[in-house]
């Protein structure tokens, strides 16, 4: 009887694991995947997806078979069981929810590291600003660079950005330009410096899996690597007023021959000595 | 037993107050009539603030805004959000079941401050009517619930105020009700009656209590500095006069992250009362229950980050409160596995109130699933502030909460009333509240992993359909209220008859008639140390686990 159960019970386990790794593979749960931070974003959501679907079609599972196995049928009278607690059992299903978060808590750390979250911030980008020495710079996730920058040693382009009430400009110290639109070089690492005139915005690419809060008075950084060419929506995330919902913008991933001609047609300054 | 309560006839502050219906639209100090004031002033709220959510529904059938004016869209999610919170779930999980139930729990004719909780009660109708009447006026505050400065500060002055004001007063209520039931479960206990002989709901709500009583405060601080700047132009969050917005964040989730324990707590106690009785088992491991509730309680203080994961946080505060807020999961997991294994064995009657409580544990389950995803920083980042924190917390709130109360109303209604509520109808309305739920919300989580933002009026064409399904989801959830409404209207007039324990259960309030007096129990209270003595091995041993005196 026992052995039967236990069959059952591990077989069914193993369906659901199976089907929940069926599922975060061929259903479209994410967009696009076009920074080198994506990848490393959709690996942790694939374990999240996984051990979710475990826990809630096993939780599920047991609500409606206990509702269906031990109702009331007609006739009936009396109780149930009279089952007040079982140590083991308690033991048990505080041990494992304790080891599985702790996993999940280690993995997520691991993968916050990867996606250069607990870089300091003051060593990779922005050096050039002079205020960095200044004031205090928050937030910058984004996978930058250090690594980036020694393997294809491509220097790293650094943009302003400003947000207001209702649009995000973008700024190229190195070139004069201001744009509406932000221009990246697929597989070079961009260091967005951003700050807010009026209210706090958000700046949000779903295809990065990237979002940083853009703050008056408070500059916050944020470092990614474009991987894959097109052009991509930029959001804004955070309730700025009556057009929140019309903050937008583009960020168009070129071709770095592309990326440079755009550069030179729109740069202000003469051309620079390289 | 040689110490008693006092004599009923001896509790004569009641004499002077009106009797009859009269009594429900008075400042009554009898703890049933403030309960049940709480419960039908909170869900006339529900429906305004359901209305609210209608709203909203239609203006995102098309990707482009065109049902309302920009600004009044705004207005309505504001007073969505902040009606729904402050007006409707912790009101009515905290104060109505808590007035009615706790007294009757702990053995006691009334609750320990009574002219204090009819205050705290006569707080919320000016409170939720000027935060209402405001969008007629001047306009409501439109700057979300949260109303992050600068954005609070500058939009239109005098709808920010109101919402601010009819906030604090409601905060105080809640600190007012907070008081209340931590002297009435510590001091007003019957004699012989033990701490952990005590039902569960008593436990969630000292736990709740004290999280409104450390927490609340917080909240109302923050938003008198906040009106300070709005009329007084301070600069205590304003950038442009040296203020800092982040510290706004950090007091305002001080408060409103343990707002979701509140709102969610004293839900978890009414299921641990609820499934017992219609399981006819025992409330599985009562022991470890009692833990979670005060380790939650402990946890749920030093979490409230885990909202700014993106506000430009440092990365050890993003870590610390990853690994914070995960932890919690643990004693809210094992509360979960509790229930089950109460399920488990029992000889459950299907009833409207076990399939509410059942679909409570299915959908918090997922709502709690998401929060653990969402605890994780690099998780966050890309879902913060989106359609998939929309789709989160209204599992947690709604698929948690609210249907909790649903469950909790059909369970007492005929310890309320004496009549008993029609099941053909309570069936018919859980399937259709179940599955609109699941059809509005269950959708979201896909539109923010996509790139829909939350709180827009406006979004790209790609996700029309999703959001028309998850509208059609939203049209059966207002349909389901109509089955609910004429239950609750017609079994009032013409319901069976209750009698004093339909359900045969074993906690005191069921103890007496239906509805019970004004004194609670004719004679003295009983003493009930076993509440969940259910199970067959009890009837066996032949020993009642109620002592009556």
């Amino acid at each position: 009887m026992l052995q039967k159960t236990a069959i059952y019970t591990i077989s069914i386990s193993l369906l659901i694991i199976i089907g929940g790794i069926w599922a975060v593979d061929n259903l479209n749960l994410l967009p696009v995947v076009a920074s080198s931070n994506a990848p490393i974003y959709d690996e942790l959501f694939k374990v999240l997806f996984v051990i979710g679907i475990i826990l809630f079609v096993g939780m599920t599972g047991l609500v409606i078979y206990s509702l269906i196995r031990f109702r009331k049928k007609p006739g009936q009278v009396g109780d149930g069981i009279a089952l007040e607690d079982n140590l083991p059992l308690e033991i048990f299903w505080t041990a494992v929810p304790a080891i599985v978060v702790l996993f999940v808590g280690l993995y997520s750390y691991d993968i916050y590291e990867r996606m250069g979250g607990m870089q300091s911030l003051s060593t990779n980008s922005h050096d050039h600003h002079s205020m960095n020495s200044e004031g205090r710079v928050w937030g910058g996730i984004g996978l930058t660079s250090q690594d980036a920058i020694e393997r294809n040693s491509l220097p790293m382009i650094n943009v302003d950005v400003t947000a207001l009430q209702f649009a995000f400009l973008f700024n190229y110290p190195e070139g004069e330009i201001v744009s509406g639109e932000l221009h990246v070089p697929r597989g070079q690492p961009v260091s967005l410096k951003m700050e807010s005139k009026d209210v706090i915005h958000a700046f949000w690419v779903p295809e990065f899996r990237l979002k940083q809060d853009v703050i008056p008075g408070q500059p916050t950084v944020i470092n990614f690597t474009p991987t894959k060419t097109g052009k991509y929506p930029i959001i804004c995330a955070e309730l700025c007023g009556p057009y929140h919902g019309g903050m937008r913008s583009t960020v168009v991933v070129e071709e770095p021959e592309e990326y440079q001609a755009w550069f030179k047609q729109n740069s202000k300054q003469p051309e620079m000595e390289l | 037993m040689s110490i008693s309560l006092p004599p009923a006839t001896e509790n004569n502050s009641n004499s002077l107050q009106p009797t009859g219906w009269l009594r429900f639209i008075s400042f009554s100090l009898d703890h049933k009539v403030i309960g049940l004031q709480y419960l039908v002033c909170g869900f006339i709220f529900y429906l305004i603030g359901g209305v609210l959510a209608g709203a909203i529904r239609i203006e995102l059938l098309s990707p482009i805004s065109d049902f309302l004016a920009r600004d009044v869209y705004n207005q309505v999610l504001t007073l969505h959000g902040t009606i729904m919170i402050f007006l409707w779930i912790v009101p009515v999980v905290n104060g109505a079941f808590g007035n009615y139930l706790i007294p009757f729990y702990v053995g006691a004719r009334d609750m320990a401050f009574p002219r204090l909780n009819a205050v705290a009660f006569w707080m919320i109708p000016p409170a939720g009517l000027m935060l209402i009447t405001s969008y007629f006026i001047n306009g409501a505050a439109q700057s979300g619930w949260t109303a992050y400065p600068p954005l609070s500060i500058t939009t239109p002055a005098a709808g920010q105020i109101v919402w601010i004001v009819s906030v604090l007063l409601l905060g105080g209520s809640s600190i007012f009700g907070g008081i209340n039931f931590i002297a009435t479960i510590l001091k007003l206990r019957r004699p012989g009656l033990k701490l952990m002989q005590l039902p569960m709901y008593c436990w969630a709500m000292l736990g709740t209590s004290i999280l409104v009583v450390l927490s609340t405060p917080v909240l109302a601080g923050t938003l008198i500095l906040l009106s300070f700047d709005i009329v007084a132009h301070t600069g205590f969050f304003n950038p442009a006069l040296g203020g800092n917005v982040i510290v706004y964040q950090h007091l305002f989730w001080f408060y409103s992250h343990p707002a979701v324990y509140i709102m969610v707590l004293p839900a978890f106690g009414l299921v641990s009362e609820i499934l017992p009785v219609h399981c006819r088992k025992p409330l599985f491991g009562y022991t470890t229950m009692v833990y979670s509730i005060m380790a939650i309680v402990v946890l749920g203080l030093v979490v409230w980050a885990h909202h700014m994961f993106t506000s430009g946080t440092p990365p050890w505060m993003r870590l610390f409160f990853t690994i914070a807020t995960s932890f919690i999961a643990v004693p809210t997991g094992i509360k979960f596995f509790n229930w089950v294994a109460t399920l488990w064995g029992g000889r459950i009657t299907l009833n409207s109130a076990i399939l509410f409580s059942c679909g409570f544990i299915v959908n918090f389950v997922l709502g709690g699933i998401t929060g653990v995803a969402l605890a994780q920083v690099p998780f966050d980042i890309h879902v913060h502030d989106t359609y998939f924190v929309v789709a989160h917390f209204h599992y947690i709130v709604y698929g948690g909460s609210v249907f909790v109360i649903f469950s909790s109303i059909y369970h007492w209604y005929p310890k309320f009333t004496g009549k008993m509520l029609d099941e053909k109808l309570g069936i018919i309305h859980f399937v259709l509240t179940f599955i609109g739920f699941n059809l509005c919300f269950a959708p979201q989580h896909w539109l923010g992993l996509n790139g829909m933002p939350r709180r827009v009026a406006e979004y790209d064409p790609q996700f029309t359909l999703v959001n028309q399904i998850s509208s059609v989801g939203a049209l059966l959830m207002a349909i389901s209220t109509l089955p609910f409404l004429w239950n609750i209207l017609y079994s009032f007039i013409k319901g069976e008859k209750a009698g004093n324990n339909p359900w045969q259960a074993l906690t005191p309030e069921w103890l007496t008639t239906s509805p019970p007096p004004v004194e609670n129990w004719s004679g003295e209270a009983p003493l009930v140390t076993k509440p969940y003595g259910y199970g067959e091995k009890n009837s066996d041993e032949g020993g009642s686990p109620i002592t009556q005196a």
